[in-house]
């Protein structure tokens, strides 16, 4: 490896990581990618289609697994950050075993959590055995698991919570998530796909169908799969004896308060930083959103860069994005990357 | 007969106080209610008098309770009340010597050494004119620290001080005026007379050296006549009225009255008694983590006084009780906040034409009501039922399906009558269950029940209801051995006296960790009902800074029994908060099988130890 060579370091192997790694190895630089968990991919492994167009989220894997392999031959596996230290020329990266690295440059691709939804113990996720969440339905579904209750019976009737998490100051997350109503959508259709039966519900306080097809999508699940979308917040969910769940809500359209029975309910949790996020960027004296997200220099022409120089951040650790918008927000970030590099080698 | 022009506005000041201080008290004594003078009446020739004036000497002279929270503040106080106390009973002992006859003019023995200018020759009187000189000193030097306090009070250990209004400020400096003239005014006489003593005598000596004494020395007496004076017509209009409304206020408190539903003569005495001293705005978590220093309770009781009392105020308040706890001067600020919001509030419209008639309600020995925090975090319901059924006792869940309020939010926010609506429906289903114990998950609910149900069944939290169970060995728990910290929920502790049950129920089971704040020190959650209008980010600050209080020492589990604190500390805790109630049915044991698990627990224990 040539001396001169630029050396970037990515902290994150999942879908921004990749895609920012890929583009900065095939344009020459060299790039060390750390990821914390055995295998590269991210939550991107753990879901089964994406909308809006119901692709197999492992075709997405594999097409960035495929790049990866051309362009990336440094991946360290099991390989968890823990601090960063930012310097003037160089900065060092290091290690949870100790081990530390310089780099020219870093890109933080750190990610996301779901937000836990016991936090919002009303709800009765880890209590009632017939209330799952989001994430829960995608691994029966990529596991091709039949989408039955705790106790082996196909449900009559779903009920999807929206906003589990998100637009919440009482769990002090004041943020939108954003994706979290067209995965409602999505997975409210893919019910109907596998139960076509059964009477899906989704409870919402708005549906925010800002990307391409989103709408479209909305009005299909109304409209040719017979989905309800009662507008109003649910209060509360509980027992009943035979293990169905009882969910009370208020329908803020009709103007009521309502109870319905479920057999199943599947909760639609927010995004929230991934946990070591938080321990990296206050080492790099980065700042943040008031969800706790890394904060951008700019939202409008400085993107990707952070408020400390030769630091970038892309993907969800900065704010929730669709696999789309991550991968061209890596794209942008690759970009801004090999131009500051190439003012740094001018200068000095 | 001793008399000299310059008397007049000291009588003239302390003849308007008496008059309006008669007038007053005819006032608020006239608006006790019959119950109040009968307790006054049963009580008045008791021991408990006795025990008012002990009480009189300690708070209202010594300021013991000041004192505790920090011995500076105590001593200023101490050395103003205590000391000026003193400088009267001396110098009219002194004056009684001295004359040999008991009865002078009022005036005299505050203005002896104007009126006895030989300086003395007997021992006894030499002694006495050292002790005044002593005594002003101290009185002296409380004032210094009064005036540094106004400029850096943390240096009696406190963080934020009353903001005074203009007729304060007034008093205040005619009270510090008082004492400093008196100085002047006495050694400015020594100083031609030689009737001074150690303080007074060597600083007339001094003057003496370069100032006309015997001509200016009279315009010093008036001065102190002047400060007096006017200090006296100011008390009835100042914050300074809490000095002859303590005392009656110990005595009425002590013979038995307090305040209760409705704002009595009593309870205005309490508003009177209100020394603005501040000790309740760096108690209060909406300043120390609220950073909102303007919604305490001495700002409140002090607008409610000159009539200015908004309900931004008002609502404005947690009513934890932590001030109700810290003031000095015991006012049950909780209840005064309450009982403004009563006046203020409007009649409720709400009908409640759903509440449930004629139920047909089943006939068992227990009723369970967990309220509708506990139905928002469903584990604890959960785990009384598997409790209850553990022990094999009948038992009803009176809100499985949705409950009707406990009626205790609706008297918080001030909607007395519409409480009592609610009271009333749930009253009598209690009632009609023939259930012979009521237990409920929480301390709201609680508090409502023991104070506004009139029930004569036996009301338990499950605080109190879990160890009884255990000692009638009708459950049993497994030991954890789990590091565990107990966070004191307002209404259980300071709201209902119940502080060593949850502890004791958790030391039979875990490694009970104590806390520099705890019991009738706990911090509040933040989650309390009782903020009619704090907005959510406000909250947040709180429950997060009690959350990492609690979670300083790194506990495994942070124990607590009230499902609003739960949920309030839950959302900011990194260690697990768990109800009480939680703990315990998530190591239950079967009887008979207890030994068998045990002996496994023990094993494990020492398989661990040897690691």
């Amino acid at each position: 490896m040539s001396e001169n060579k630029q050396h970037i370091i990515i902290i994150g192997g999942g879908p921004a990581g990749l895609e920012a790694a890929s583009k900065l190895g095939s344009a020459g630089y060299r790039v060390t990618l750390f990821e914390k968990e055995e295998q590269t991919g991210g939550k991107l492994r753990t879901w089964y289609k994406l909308y809006p167009g119901f692709r197999l989220a492992e075709e997405v894997q594999d097409f960035l697994a495929n790049e990866i392999k051309i362009n990336v031959p440094e991946i360290f596996s099991n390989a968890e950050v823990v601090n960063i230290i930012p310097d003037n020329k160089y900065h060092t990266v290091v290690l949870a075993d100790g081990r530390s690295f310089i780099a020219d440059a870093v890109l933080i691709a750190t990610g996301f959590e779901l937000f836990k939804g016991e936090k919002k113990e009303e709800y009765g996720y880890r209590i009632y055995d017939n209330v799952i969440t989001s994430a829960d339905l995608e691994k029966k579904l990529r596991l091709g698991q039949p989408l039955t209750t705790a106790n082996g019976q196909t449900p009559a009737r779903i009920g999807l919570i929206h906003c589990v998490g998100s637009r919440d100051k009482k769990v002090g997350n004041v943020y939108c998530s954003r994706l979290c109503c067209i995965t409602g959508v999505k997975q409210a259709i893919e019910i109907k796909h596998h139960l076509p039966k059964a009477e899906v519900f989704n409870f919402y306080m708005d549906m925010r169908m800002f990307g391409q097809n989103f709408e479209e999508l909305y009005i299909e699940a109304q409209q040719k799969w017979g989905i309800t979308f009662i507008r109003g917040r649910v209060s509360e969910v509980a027992e009943n004896i035979d293990g169905s769940l009882q969910l009370k809500a208020e329908d803020t359209l009709s103007g009521r308060p309502i109870k319905m029975n479920f057999d199943l309910v599947v909760l639609l949790v927010g995004m929230v930083p991934a946990d070591r996020t938080e321990a990296i960027g206050k080492s790099a004296n980065l700042g943040f959103t008031s969800g706790s997200f890394l904060a951008s220099a700019d939202a409008q022409i400085k993107p990707n860069e952070t408020n400390t120089p030769g630091i970038f951040v892309t993907g969800t650790c900065k704010e929730p994005l669709s696999v789309g918008e991550t991968l061209s927000d890596a794209r942008s970030a690759a970009v801004r990357i090999i131009s500051w590099l190439r003012e740094k080698r001018e200068i000095n | 007969m001793h008399f000299n022009l310059f008397v007049i506005p000291f009588m003239a000041g302390m003849i308007a106080l008496l008059i309006l201080l008669a007038f007053r008290y005819s006032q608020w004594l006239s608006n006790l209610e019959t119950g109040d003078w009968r307790k006054i009446g049963s009580n008045l020739f008791t021991l408990k008098t006795i025990y008012a004036f002990r009480e009189i000497f300690m708070e209202s002279l010594i300021h013991r309770k000041v004192f505790k929270v920090n011995p500076l503040l105590g001593y200023m106080h101490m050395s103003l009340a205590f000391g000026w106390f003193m400088l009267i009973v001396v110098g009219k002992f002194e004056a009684f010597y001295y004359t040999g006859k008991f009865a002078n003019e009022f005036y005299y023995p505050i203005f002896f050494r104007f009126f006895e200018q030989t300086p003395h020759l007997s021992t006894t009187l030499l002694n006495f004119n050292a002790s005044m000189d002593l005594i002003l000193l101290v009185v002296l030097s409380g004032i210094v620290v009064a005036i540094l306090k106004r400029f850096r009070p943390g240096m009696t250990g406190m963080k934020k001080i009353t903001r005074h209004s203009v007729g304060d400020r007034l008093a205040l400096s005619s009270l510090w005026m008082i004492f400093p003239l008196r100085l002047l005014a006495e050694s400015t006489t020594a100083g031609f007379t030689g009737n001074g003593s150690f303080l007074t005598q060597p600083i007339g000596n001094f003057l003496n050296i370069f100032l006309p004494l015997q001509s200016i020395s009279m315009v010093f007496w008036w001065m102190y006549s002047l400060a007096l004076g006017a200090f006296m017509v100011s008390i009835p209009f100042s914050r300074y009225m809490h000095i002859p409304t303590e005392l009656l206020l110990i005595l009425l408190r002590n013979w038995g009255l307090k305040t209760n539903d409705n704002f009595t003569g009593f309870s205005e005495i309490e508003v009177q008694s209100c020394s603005r001293c501040g000790i309740c705005i760096d108690t209060c978590q909406m300043n120390s983590q609220g950073k909102n220093a303007t919604t305490q309770m001495v700002y409140f009781l002090r607008d409610y006084r000159y009539d200015q009392l908004k309900p931004d105020l008002s609502d404005n308040c947690l009513l934890c009780g932590r001030c109700t706890q810290a003031c000095p001067v015991g006012i049950d600020l909780t209840q005064q906040r309450v009982l403004q919001r009563k006046k203020m509030t409007f009649p409720q419209s709400a009908q409640f034409k759903y509440l449930p008639v004629n139920q047909d309600i089943d006939k068992t020995e227990v009723v369970y009501f967990a309220g509708c925090m506990s139905h928002l975090s469903p584990n604890i319901s959960l785990s009384m039922e598997k409790i209850f059924k553990a022990d094999s006792v009948k038992y009803l869940f009176m809100d499985r399906d949705g409950s009707v309020c406990c009626g205790r939010p609706l008297k918080l926010s001030g909607q007395f009558e519409a409480a009592k609506q609610l009271v009333e429906n749930n009253r009598q289903q209690i009632i009609a269950s023939g259930a012979k114990t009521l237990v409920t998950s929480c301390p709201i609910c609680y508090k409502s029940f023991k104070e506004d149900y009139n029930l004569k069944i036996r009301v338990l939290h499950h605080s109190e209801y879990l160890p009884e169970l255990i000692s009638q060995k009708k459950i049993k728990v497994l030991p954890t051995g789990k590091q565990v910290v107990f966070h004191d929920p307002c209404e259980l502790g300071r709201g209902s006296g119940i502080y060593e049950q949850p502890r004791n129920l958790l030391k039979k089971f875990t490694d009970l960790r104590p806390l520099s704040q705890e019991k009738s020190d706990s911090l509040c959650c933040g989650g309390s009902l009782g903020n009619l209008s704090m907005d959510t980010e406000e909250r947040c600050a709180i429950q997060k800074a009690t959350a990492d209080y609690l979670n300083s020492g790194n506990p495994e589990f942070i124990a607590t029994s009230c499902p609003m604190c739960k949920k309030s500390i839950g959302q900011f805790s990194v260690a697990p908060v768990k109800d009480i109630a939680e703990l315990v049915a998530a190591n239950l044991v079967k009887i008979g099988q207890e030994n068998h698990k045990l002996l496994k627990y023990r094993k494990l224990q020492d398989a661990m130890d040897i690691q």
